[in-house]
């Protein structure tokens, strides 16, 4: 019988250890996928940061490093110097990138870095169970917002993406969603294309990814597919934000 | 084959860096290391190497670890407040066993302090200054031809031990010139980075860098394997200049620039009739603790007397090694101030008198 599906190489296969309902586990194989087709697994190089996906290097079939907290595209600006011929990513959650990684992030941008990263956006931090992130919503409830985001005292959320599609360095960035089967093949199509103009070497690649935690939204697996489309997408609306080649081949 | 040139010591960093193989510099201005950038924005592109300009300390430091962590021979340099920065990177680099070298040209704090020379960062580099358990190999030289020769070999030192080396100057070493002989054909020593993660260069061997280790077992084990190269470290890489050492009496202990001084002082005071001696610590660590407390056993010795551009560091490390057996005496200037000869040799007549 022929085989229609099988786990991507770009995987090890050791099980990962993430929450019912949340996405990172689809995250993951989707960047895995490209990384297969691309027949670039045995040359890629990837930057692991901090939050739940600390240890994705297990994960990742590719060599990986282990950042820390928001330096990951520092990191992967050294490893891309060193290796321009390589692929190189990072995999970053929004407390790493939009909070302690800012100025890393910004400037690895701006230098028209050649990496690619993956930002998983779920309005939270999620591994040290729940704080307010720069993503959350207003009026959002987290452990350090028990009375919900109030911008008067703890100002608004920030979109990663508007704000670096800006920069010059960026070459594509654009931003889409976990929460249907169709926006997660978007999301293919949107890394394959960030991970092929890195290797054209057009410059700063970016996908942010909106994404469940359902264990620290306390909403569950279904609700939190749907919190993503009713609460999340007004606030980070889903699209191209920065495609150089647009015009183009898009 | 060699070349002779007046240099300043940032300059002669920078130049060894290149001599050394180092093809990869990330940094951040500040004074009073800028030299070593502006000589490398330029060299870099000679050999087809990298400058990169970085947005900060912290970022340099973690772009450091990226690239050593991806196999190549990197350097950074910054001075005393920019190296409080990359403090979190060093522990990453510790823990990840990550061969780097880092130039700390100090200046005088606490905080933004002054631009001057100083030596108030010996804690910080010797003893931690980030978290955890975990040593850095420190050289200090005080004079540019030793600080272009330390500058290799902390390249060596650093692949052979998968440890970060800091090349630790006061201001006044960094800035000062002098001729170096820059050798024409340097005998490299070209290791083998099979734990790199390089893009599976290494065969096709999933690699990861990483200082994370959830399981305590196995973070112990790294730590006790990390305390036995440290050992090892210690018993083989120390390096220490004495002079006047047969019958001194009282035996001045310092490092960098204040060394420079000691010489002067020990000459004078000879001329006066009084022995003196000097223990300049060339390894900050591994400390060389057994000549210091060889030495302290002497009964020629009547006391140490440590020099240090700071509130009294490195004699804390004297202490433990003469352990003791011997009054050891502290004079440290602060600030930027630079103590004269003339003092040095004020308190050297009054500790012979016996009157300090």
């Amino acid at each position: 019988m022929e085989k229609v599906f099988k786990i991507t190489k770009g995987l090890t296969g050791v099980p990962m250890h993430y929450c019912p309902g949340c996405t990172h586990g689809i995250v993951h194989r989707l960047v895995a996928e490209v990384l297969e087709e691309m027949d670039v697994i045995e040359s890629a190089i990837g930057v692991s940061s901090v939050g739940c996906t600390y240890n994705n290097y297990d994960y990742f079939a590719c060599d990986m490093l282990q950042a820390a907290h928001g330096r990951a595209p520092a990191v992967a600006t050294g490893v891309k110097r060193v290796h321009p011929g390589s692929l190189v990513f990072t995999y970053q959650g929004d407390g790493d990138l939009a909070a302690i990684g800012t100025a890393e992030i910004v400037h690895a941008a701006a230098r028209g870095e050649r990496i690619t990263t993956i930002f998983v956006n779920n309005a939270i931090y999620g591994m040290t169970s729940g704080q307010m992130a720069p993503t959350t919503l207003i009026g959002q409830v987290t452990t350090t917002t028990p009375f919900g985001r109030d911008a008067a005292i703890h100002g608004y959320p920030i979109r990663m993406s508007e704000m670096l599609s800006t920069l010059d360095g960026a070459a594509f960035i654009q931003r889409v969603s976990m929460h249907d089967v169709r926006n997660v093949r978007e999301a293919k199509k949107a890394i394959t294309k960030a991970f092929r103009l890195q290797s054209e070497g057009a410059g700063f690649t970016m996908v942010e990814i909106l994404s469940t935690c359902p264990t620290n939204w306390g909403i569950d697996p279904v609700g939190s597919l749907e919190w993503i489309k009713e609460m999340m997408i007004p606030q980070y609306p889903l699209g191209v934000y920065k495609d150089v080649t647009a015009g183009g081949d898009k | 084959m060699s070349n002779r040139v007046l240099m300043k010591g940032n300059e002669a960093i920078a130049e060894a860096a290149v001599k050394a193989g180092c093809r990869h510099y990330f940094g951040y201005p500040i004074t009073p290391q800028t030299e070593i950038a502006h000589y490398l924005a330029k060299r870099m592109k000679d050999v087809d190497g990298v400058f990169l300009q970085a947005e900060s300390e912290v970022a340099a430091i973690n772009m450091v670890y990226g690239a050593a962590g991806a196999g190549a021979r990197v350097l950074t340099s910054s001075s005393s407040p920019g190296i409080s920065l990359k403090q979190e990177g060093f522990s990453y680099i510790a823990g990840a066993e990550i061969p780097s070298v880092v130039v700390n040209v100090m200046r005088c704090g606490p905080g933004l302090g002054g631009i001057l020379p100083a030596q108030g960062d010996y804690f910080q580099c010797v003893k931690g200054g980030g978290h955890g358990d975990y040593k850095n190999l420190v050289l200090a030289a005080s004079g540019v031809q030793e600080l272009f020769s330390l500058t290799m070999e902390a390249f060596d030192l650093a692949d052979k031990y998968r440890i970060l080396v800091v090349i630790l100057a006061d201001g006044t070493i960094g800035q000062m010139m002098e001729p170096v002989i820059i050798p024409e054909d340097t005998d490299m020593k070209i290791f083998d980075k099979p734990w790199a993660a390089s893009g599976k260069k290494g065969g096709n061997v999933h690699h990861t860098i990483k200082s994370i280790y959830i399981d305590p077992v196995v973070l112990e084990g790294l730590n006790n394997r990390l305390q036995s190269k440290y050992r090892e470290i210690e018993a083989n890489e120390v390096r220490v200049e004495t002079s006047a050492l047969e019958d001194a009496e009282i035996v001045i202990t310092a490092f960098g620039t204040c060394a420079r001084i000691a010489k002067n002082v020990i000459k004078e005071a000879a001329r006066e009739g009084i022995k003196v001696g000097l223990i300049r610590p060339i390894t900050l660590w591994p400390f060389p603790v057994e000549i210091i407390s060889e030495t302290a056993r002497k009964d020629s010795v009547k006391a140490f007397l440590d020099i240090e551009l700071n509130a009294g560091q490195m004699v804390e490390d004297v202490r433990l090694a003469v352990n003791g057996k011997k009054e050891v005496l502290f004079h440290g200037r602060t600030g930027g101030m630079i103590p004269s000869q003339e003092e040095i040799l004020d308190i050297v007549r009054r500790i012979a008198g016996g009157g300090f």
